[in-house]
């Protein structure tokens, strides 16, 4: 299909979406206008029930934990996948390798400021995301988002230094091992709710008092799990795009000289 | 007149939903390059967001944390926001697949132009 042909047909069937589209909107109930009950009643549960006061982390990675369950998955082959595909393959023979085409453009040194700023950053990036991690039955937080936090540690350290600082506070065996532990970790807690004679899930850890660091049961535990998983999983990626682009490259870049 | 206002500022985190979908996929459907498509693909996944987001959404309510309001404060629906955190950290890991397949692309076809990978090989 040609271009022209791609944009009318683009345009005739977005004409289309948006009049049904309105269409539809004019049955939900309007914008700032929530017609509940679910999460009402989850609001007034949380406390109560699984001593969370972040209703968010409690759907999260209780009341809805076999969706996170899933979603954790997704992350998880994903990140395989992008590993997989990143991988050094050896079949060269059908395949034009690619080489860094700006392979001889100077790199600007990293400026003193990056440098300072960015090591002074290093450890109160690692506390904040385990923070994030070890809180998020609390307060706005929880294992995804402390676990890009925590993950973003060795991104400074790229930043200050080069790759081979990065190369040297990272380890993607380890990391491979963190993150499937994290994945797996999930997925036996659940078991053990079943072993120990109730559903997939259910929060067995004795709940604790509301407000405290160690509350809530599983909802603290599955959250570390998914920090670990999440941090892992995308320092994983980013050591296969750094080889991608550092390694691999530079290897096809001395081959092709000298051919 | 206001009667028509009042229904438009009813639906406009909708519309602005609607019109991100659109924006999006008018970007895919002329991308010249892939990595700009899987740009516009999390345009897509934007409205959606945005969406889902506002259905949840209620005047004047708080964000439903409790650690210090009390329990029964008016808050917002924390499904919707349970649902949209954990797709949007999916949704990084999903792109930095895309863009290894992008990088295979490249490698195997020596293209990064939709329009210049019509053949395909097993």
């Amino acid at each position: 299909m040609n271009r022209q042909a791609r944009i009318a047909l683009f345009i005739v069937s977005g004409l289309g979406f948006l009049c049904f589209y309105i269409w539809g909107l004019h049955g939900l109930p309007g914008f700032g206008h929530y017609p509940g009950p679910y999460g009402d009643i989850i609001n007034s549960l949380t406390v109560y029930q699984r001593h969370a006061t972040d209703a968010i982390t409690a759907v999260n990675f209780d009341y809805r934990g076999f969706d996170t369950l899933g979603e954790e998955f997704i992350l998880f082959t994903s990140v395989m996948g992008a590993n997989l595909l990143l991988r050094k393959q050896k079949d060269d023979r059908e395949q034009k390798r690619v080489v860094d085409r700006a392979d001889d453009r100077v790199v600007p040194p990293t400026s003193d400021a990056v440098r300072v700023i960015g090591l002074a950053l290093v450890l109160p990036i690692v506390v904040f995301g385990i923070y994030t991690i070890m809180h998020g039955q609390l307060t706005p937080g929880g294992g995804f988002q402390g676990g890009v936090i925590l993950a973003s540690m060795p991104l400074i350290i790229y930043l200050c230094g080069d790759y081979h600082a990065f190369e040297k506070v990272t380890s993607h065996v380890l990391s491979e091992i963190a993150e499937a532990i994290g994945a797996g970790g999930y997925a036996v807690v659940g078991l053990v709710s079943v072993a120990l004679g109730y559903q997939y899930l259910t929060n067995f850890i004795p709940l604790g008092e509301t407000g405290d660091v160690l509350s809530s049961g599983t909802i603290l535990l599955i959250s570390f799990l998914t920090g670990i998983e999440v941090a892992a999983g995308i320092v994983v990626l980013m050591i296969s795009f750094f080889r991608q682009a550092f390694v691999y490259r530079k290897d096809g870049a001395e081959d092709g000289g000298k051919r | 007149m206001n009667q028509l206002a009042g229904e438009f500022m009813r639906m406009l985190p909708f519309l602005v939903a609607a019109w991100l979908f659109l924006v999006g996929l008018y970007g895919i459907v002329t991308s010249r390059h892939l990595v700009h498509l899987i740009m516009c693909l999390v345009v897509v996944q934007t409205s959606t967001y945005l969406l889902i987001l506002g259905v949840g959404y209620r005047v004047g309510a708080s964000a439903p944390i409790f650690a210090d309001i009390p329990v029964g404060t008016p808050a917002v629906d924390p499904v919707t926001h349970a649902l949209m955190l954990t797709d949007i950290v999916v949704e990084a890991t999903v792109m930095a697949l895309l863009l290894a397949l992008a990088i295979q692309a490249e490698e195997r076809a020596g293209s990064v132009d939709p329009e210049q990978l019509r053949i395909m090989r097993g």
